[in-house]
């Protein structure tokens, strides 16, 4: 049961040409909707009924997403991808842009036709530059067919469609700092409100969604939203693609339903490398909180059951760490990233995550004081949820989850300056 | 929800009234609820990110920031509740981390928002054991010291540049912590604008440079004062410490200058202190200079005028100051007529004085400038010369509004505008043609060629609501103005405009409604042209004010007795005056300006004049008795005010009439020169700050052609070149800029070097020096 969605064509030749990908009955959805002019609300009421949640690490509901923009409002509207993809351990929606383009792109032209947009824009993460050839290819191949320009094939609808390369911001995954940066301006994030629906792009109602959010939409259009609903469980609705790293013998991308547990996704990667023994994992990119191994061991990978062990599912990426890691170490370079990322612009994350960094280093490198725990528990209480965007919770996130279950190899650290793993 | 729907908002427990979607922080600043906050300025753009205002509001789990919150009915706010506090307190610390303790020694401690909130917010002992950030302080000019190591990131600065300034000078370069403010590689933040960065700046980052380290702020005295120079007006604070004017900031007036104010009127007070600051009366005695006191230098200055005058006072002139106090000018007149003498101007930079004109003003409130929805501005560079006027009008502009300009240079703006570029003689024919196109006929019109810029600049003004059409400093100017008045005025009926000026100076307005001009007397180009056998200068420079210089010093030389008041002893007057006697400048004399909508401000003598200067006004009363004129017995500047107020008849009134026969003065054939005034060359206070003095604006003296006439004269730019006026020549270098029309040269005037120039839109020749 996996690779049913946005990896379903994944064992064709060069499956990112248009020929292949029509041979697999690619574009048959956007055709029938533009012969038969589907009414718009009935596409959004179907990616409603799907469950489908937005997959780059928020998870909020795509349909709902998509009703809020007022579909008859006068002048331009635009559809957004987020192909930033900087979440540290997420590699998923680089094999969308790489192998399946055309997907993404149908799925964008069914969510400009859907709120009206005739505009869209692709924003892909600076460092993925074969990934961004690829998608300017295909780009190019819809467009000689007629899926991209003026007229969707007679239909009357217009839909061009553009990337656009960052350039290493990872706050530019941030969607109202993506929006900027696609400006020209300085990637930093907006106050919210307004949300993109009714001041995005240019300052017009937008929607922005992640690569693997927009390539579920011609599958749900295809199979229809109960289809998609069913292969995942309650409120998780579908399948997921995971990005499995760490200390296991064969990482990469699976597109499993949701729900599926843990453990079979840890075998569907090859189990633990050398046979050592789980210590740690971190369910859902480096913003996720970690969660002990024997009791991740435990759990489905759905965004109820991660949540109910105080983590987030996020973007699906999962890092497995295995017992020769040392947390403290783990947390330093996680804390030092964050440090580094900050857009500067909010006081408690531009200079909390550099102390949040400085400290766990300096606990790191033997010069920890006993009171460094307390002042991070404090930190992290003044820094999330007192930002403009999510960045300062993300940097908050790892140190609170470090220090809850790995509080003693932090203690160990300050008090015998040196690391209890003897990494 | 309509938007002006009151609702009810609780506060602490306190109920207050606010319109719905009002902000927050504008709802509790307004009832005297105080909010900590950095980023946030009343004045600029939104940007949350200080995180210093958060409070806590009913039902919402997080704090929310109180500048970025609009109100709505039934909102319970919280700002000192623990969650609010905690917040408070958390982004206090963060701030602070980072931030040196160097209160000692920084020019903004004592009046630093940083540290009146870390008072109330901060922590006594700091829990960062971490070294802190460093960031090399950046050189952004003249004007503005930095010190980035103290900024807090609110960005103000920023936003006050893209926003206000109209020019994004400075930015945020880097990312987290590495985020510093700077200009964008090595330039300089040159906005007519920019010194109000200072007071915006809620820490010591960007601090006044000339009046770095001189001053703490608890040792200053505040003094309200008016501007001085150009015609708007504006609202100042003065800083003293003993007897000296330490720094000017603004005073807010929210329908005139706002909390803003130009550099020039920051600045200038420099030029108060400069070297050749005249500090005691000076008299000429067989062409040697020597010092007096004050009652020898009167009765020489008496005795002086009494026999240049001998039996007629047709043979005493006038020339005053348009900086001048209105009871200066006041008192001025009044001695001229005493004297028979009806021989007054302050009009010395305009040179035609034919037709009949009213008292020119604005036409319309300074508030109302930023409603316009179209105004057409010939000669003028409003951006230089009335800055408050040009961020007026930019706000008109960022609102959708249209402005088009009639010049005889090409402006650098700071918002989109249609520029009609030619030379002095093509504006006449623009404006003809402009004026064609709404219909007008007569001689200018029969021979106009239309083009589709005139009809668009017809229907632009036309179609508007709201229109204006203005004339400025190098209208008045020009050697035509009484055709471009005529014409501008006609164009303004004939398209429903608001006819109006942007006077040149802060007297302007007032100069006439006190009567310093000629009722059938001279005005100040005749009174030059056929010289006269004694003067009375007051506050002007001759190789300097004058629209033509050297028209100017020969009539003085010729003059049997030249009396100056001044603040300065300078070459120009050292050369042509038989006495000078110092006078207090600004700051240190009571007296009233008129600006430009005609609204009367007076203010106190903040200070004591320097030296031996007295206030103007007292050295006339005194000038009075001695030459026996009745009514010189004022004992303040009160009585002056009073009388010159019920003395005056006449009101601000752009009336104009329209030439009988239209012959054009402008120099048609050969190079016509653009002489116009720098904007820290306007008047002698100005051209001695000497940190203005090393601005961009300030400009140098040099030649600058466009690449046609350049080549056409086989010239490149740097070289040194000769250019001939009259008699007299000044070799300056050549500047290669396309700002300037085809058959023009631009020779500003004011400037050192071109002293012996002719006429600021006068023919002239070039010769390779």
């Amino acid at each position: 049961m996996a690779n049913e969605v946005c990896l379903r064509n994944f064992d064709q030749d060069r499956p990112w040409l248009l020929e292949q990908y029509q041979s697999a009955g690619g574009y048959e959805v956007l055709k029938r909707i533009l012969r038969e002019k589907t009414p718009p609300e009935e596409i959004i009421e179907e990616v409603k009924a799907s469950g489908l949640r937005g997959r780059g690490g928020a998870g909020f509901p795509t349909g709902l997403k998509w009703s809020f923009i007022s579909r008859n409002a006068p002048g331009q509207k635009y559809v957004v991808c987020n192909s930033d993809e900087g979440e540290p351990g997420t590699f998923k929606d680089r094999d969308i842009l790489r192998y399946h383009p055309h997907l993404l792109i149908e799925g964008m032209i069914i969510a400009g036709y859907a709120i009206g947009a005739t505009r869209g824009y692709n924003y892909i993460r600076g460092e993925f530059w074969e990934p961004y050839q690829r998608f300017e290819a295909a780009l190019e191949e819809a467009r000689n067919a007629g899926f991209l320009g003026e007229n969707l094939l007679g239909s009357g609808f217009d839909l061009e469609l553009h990337s656009h390369l960052g350039a290493g911001a990872y706050v530019c995954g941030e969607e109202t700092a993506l929006l900027e940066s696609i400006e020209g301006k300085k990637g930093q994030p907006r106050y919210k409100p307004p949300f993109p629906a009714h001041f995005g792009l240019y300052g017009r109602p937008t929607i922005i969604n992640n690569t693997e959010s927009l390539a579920s939409i011609p599958v749900i259009m295809e199979k229809g939203g109960s289809w998609f609903k069913e292969l995942g469980v309650e409120n998780s609705g579908g399948s997921k693609m995971f990005s499995i790293s760490g200390n296991i013998n064969n990482p990469g991308v699976f597109e499993i339903p949701m729900g599926t547990p843990f453990s079979t996704l840890l075998e569907m990667a090859g189990g633990m490398k050398d046979g050592r023994k789980i210590k740690a994992v971190i369910p859902g990119g480096s913003s996720a909180p970690v969660i002990p191994g024997d009791q991740m061991m435990e759990l489905n990978m759905d965004y109820d059951s991660i949540a109910k062990a105080g983590s987030m599912l996020g973007s699906g990426a999962v890092i497995v760490m295995d017992d020769t890691n040392c947390m403290v170490k783990v947390l330093e370079r996680m804390s030092y990233f964050y440090h580094e990322e900050s857009c500067g612009q909010c006081t408690p994350c531009r200079e909390g995550t550099g102390w949040l960094y400085r400290v766990v280093s300096r606990i790191e490198n033997g010069k920890g004081r006993p009171e460094d725990l307390a002042l991070l528990d404090d930190m992290t209480v003044k820094i999330a949820g007192r930002t403009i965007c999510a960045l300062g919770d993300a940097a908050a996130m790892p140190v609170q989850g470090m220090l809850r279950h790995f509080r003693e190899e932090f203690e160990y650290h300050i008090e015998h300056k040196k690391c209890m793993t003897g990494s | 929800m309509s938007d002006d729907q009151m609702v009810t908002i609780e506060v602490d427990g306190r109920q207050i009234e606010a319109k719905a979607g009002t902000l927050l922080i504008e709802v509790t600043d307004a009832a005297g609820i105080n909010i900590p906050r950095f980023c946030y300025h009343k004045k600029l753009s939104i940007s949350a990110n200080c995180r210093m205002c958060l409070v806590e509001v009913a039902k919402v789990p997080k704090p929310l920031p109180a500048c970025a919150t609009p109100v709505n009915n039934g909102m319970q706010v919280s700002t000192r509740s623990p969650l609010a506090l905690a917040a408070q307190k958390g982004t206090m610390e963060f701030l602070l981390i980072n931030h040196p303790l160097d209160c000692p020694i920084c020019d903004q401690g004592g009046e630093c928002e940083l540290q009146d909130v870390a008072v109330g917010y901060g922590s006594d002992v700091s829990r960062f054991v971490e070294g802190k950030r460093v960031v090399p302080d950046r050189d952004i000019g003249p004007l503005i010291a930095t010190d980035f190591t103290r900024c807090i990131h609110c960005t103000r600065c920023v936003r006050f540049g893209a926003e206000i300034a109209g020019i994004r000078e400075l930015g945020a370069i880097g990312r987290g912590e590495h985020m510093e403010i700077g200009t964008y590689i090595g330039k300089s933040v040159d906005s007519e604008l920019s010194g109000n960065i200072i007071d915006i700046c809620p820490v010591g980052s960007l601090l006044s440079k000339p009046n770095l380290y001189q001053a703490r702020a608890w040792e200053l005295v505040q003094r309200e004062a008016i501007a001085p120079h150009d015609s708007v007006g504006s609202n100042l604070y003065l800083h003293i410490r003993g007897n000296r004017v330490m720094r000017v900031h603004p005073r807010d007036n929210e329908s005139i200058n706002e909390c803003w104010i130009s550099d020039r009127d920051r600045f200038s007070y420099i030029g108060l202190y400069s070297e050749d600051r005249l500090t005691t009366p000076l008299i000429k005695k067989n062409g040697v200079w020597k010092e007096a006191d004050w009652e020898e230098a009167l009765e020489f200055t008496a005795n002086g005028l009494k026999s240049a005058r001998s039996t007629s006072g047709d043979r005493l002139g006038a020339l005053v100051s348009p900086t001048a106090t209105l009871e200066e000018l006041y008192l001025a007149q009044k001695l001229m007529r005493g004297l028979d003498s009806d021989n007054i101007d302050f009009r010395l930079r305009q040179t035609d004085f034919r037709g009949k004109e009213g008292v020119p003003w604005l036409g319309q409130s300074i508030a109302d400038l930023e409603k316009l929805e179209a105004a057409l501005l010939v000669g003028s560079n409003v951006r230089k010369e009335q800055p408050i006027f040009g961020h007026h009008l930019r706000k008109a502009v960022m609102a959708g509004g249209w402005v088009g300009f009639v010049n005889p240079l090409a402006l650098e703006l700071n918002y989109p505008v249609d520029q009609l570029v030619v030379s002095p003689a093509g504006m006449i024919d623009e404006l003809a043609a402009v004026a064609k196109v709404l219909g007008l006929k007569g001689k200018p019109m029969d021979k106009a060629k239309v083009t589709d810029a005139h009809e668009q600049v017809a229907e632009r003004l036309k179609s508007a609501e709201r229109s204006t059409v203005l004339l400025g400093n190098m209208a008045v100017a020009h050697p035509d103005y009484s055709l471009i008045r005529s014409l501008a005025s006609r164009i303004a009926k004939a398209s429903g405009a608001v006819f109006g000026f942007l006077p040149e100076a802060a007297n302007s307005l007032g100069a006439r409604l006190v009567g310093a001009i000629p009722g059938k007397g001279e005005d100040a180009r005749a009174m030059l042209e056929a010289p006269r056998q004694g003067y009375l200068l007051l506050g002007v420079e001759p190789d300097m004010d004058f629209a033509n210089p050297s028209l100017t010093r020969q009539a003085l030389d010729e003059a049997d007795f030249v009396v100056a008041m001044s603040l300065y002893r300078s070459p120009s007057l050292e050369n042509t005056a038989d006495v000078i006697l110092p006078v207090a400048g600004f700051a240190e004399t009571s007296g009233t300006y008129v600006n430009a909508e005609g609204i009367w401000q007076s203010f106190g003598g903040a200070v004591k004049p320097v030296g031996e200067a007295r206030p103007a006004w007292k050295v006339l009363r005194v000038l009075g008795n001695l030459l026996d004129v009745p009514g010189f017995d004022y004992v303040s500047s009160d009585q002056i005010l009073e009388e010159a107020r019920a003395a005056s008849d006449v009101k601000p009134d752009n009336g104009t009439d329209t030439p009988s026969d239209w012959q054009v003065r402008s120099a048609s054939i050969g190079l016509v020169r653009i002489g116009d005034v720098p904007p820290y060359a306007a008047d002698p206070l100005v051209r001695r700050s000497t940190a203005l003095q090393q601005t961009k604006d300030a400009g140098a003296a040099a030649i600058h052609l466009n690449t046609r006439a350049a080549e056409q004269a086989g010239l490149t730019g740097g070289g040194q070149v000769t250019v001939k006026q009259g008699t007299g020549s000044a070799t300056l270098p050549v500047v290669i800029d396309e700002a300037v029309p085809d058959g023009c040269v631009r020779v500003p005037t004011a400037m050192p070097g071109t002293g012996d120039l002719g006429g600021s839109f006068g023919e002239v020749t070039l010769e390779k020096a």
